[in-house]
């Protein structure tokens, strides 16, 4: 989908968030010229055509408790790797799960996957579960738990 | 935080109405009124509960860059080296990670050739390479936060 200008404006608009007034959307056309029924369509049709994928609270995990944040990384065979991504994309406990380059020597995975808890005892126990029930013991896997945060903040992509 | 605040953040992160009186809706299915849940979401807002209320984008779909970029810096550089990732706008979060990759930032930039020259400029003003491993696939996104 190609963005107008327009669109562009309202999304750059939006971006820092929603106005917290009882109505926002109206507001927001204030700001760029639309109304509000033009800025509702708009956004109904970003979000259909998956340029916005939801709307709503974006959490700071930290601050809620979830403070066991591991990436899992695997190095899977390439011709397991979808068979494997797709298993592990099933796990109730893993939040998200991609394919991405090896840069070898240094670094052999390929597969990633996010498990957010909120003790770090509990997420290496689901890894261990996860292994065992999958059948992934064959498969090297390592896993970082994030330490300090050194930055957090909603991207700005225009 | 009370019943009321965890059921907003457990609802309002799957959806909110695009629709006339938003909030009022929201409130009504959360059986309190426009006003409290706009009381509350600012609350949660400014003691940083919450990161944001607004749009998640599709970096790609926006036109937009979007990469997992990681480092690995001896311990005594770390704190100069995040520092200075930092201060990239196109930074959008970093972590340290207890490993000898330590430092996993990720790149949003406004167009997928911009990541390219971010990372040059990175590696140049830290003097560490920066090993960039974009998404090839994806397999499943579900990041939500149960409360």
């Amino acid at each position: 989908m190609v963005l107008s200008d327009q669109d562009r404006q309202l999304v750059t608009e939006i971006q820092g968030g929603l106005p917290l007034s009882s109505h926002p959307y109206a507001e927001i056309g204030e700001r760029i010229g639309l109304s509000e029924q033009a800025v509702i369509e708009r956004i109904v049709e970003l979000q259909a055509e998956g340029v916005i994928k939801r709307m709503g609270i974006v959490v700071r995990h930290h601050e809620l408790g979830y403070t066991a944040n591991a990436m899992v990384v695997w190095d899977v065979p390439d011709k397991q790797l979808d068979e494997v991504g797709e298993k592990l994309g099933t796990q109730s406990c893993v939040t998200l799960c991609y394919q991405r380059p090896r840069r070898l020597p240094e670094w052999p995975y390929n597969l990633f996957s996010m498990i957010h808890g909120k003790e770090r005892e509990r997420v290496l126990d689901y890894i261990s579960d996860l292994v065992k029930s999958q059948g992934l013991e064959q498969i090297p896997h390592q896993v970082l738990f994030s330490g300090r945060r050194f930055k957090q903040r909603g991207a700005r992509y225009i | 935080m009370d019943e009321i605040d965890r059921a907003i953040i457990n609802r309002l992160q799957e959806s909110f109405p695009i629709a006339h009186r938003p909030y009022r809706q929201a409130a009504e299915a959360l059986g309190i009124d426009e006003a409290e849940l706009i009381r509350r979401l600012e609350r949660m807002l400014e003691q940083r509960q919450l990161s944001r209320f607004g749009p998640l984008y599709h970096a790609e779909r926006l036109g937009g860059g979007l990469s997992l970029c990681a480092m690995r810096i001896p311990l005594d550089q770390l704190e100069r080296v995040a520092e200075q990732v930092n201060a990239f706008p196109e930074v959008a979060h970093n972590y340290a990670r207890d490993h000898c990759f330590n430092i996993w930032f990720v790149l949003a930039t406004e167009t997928p050739q911009r990541i390219d020259s971010v990372l040059r400029e990175i590696e140049q003003t830290t003097g560490y390479p920066v090993y960039n491993m974009p998404k090839e696939e994806e397999f499943f996104v579900g990041l939500r936060f149960h409360v």
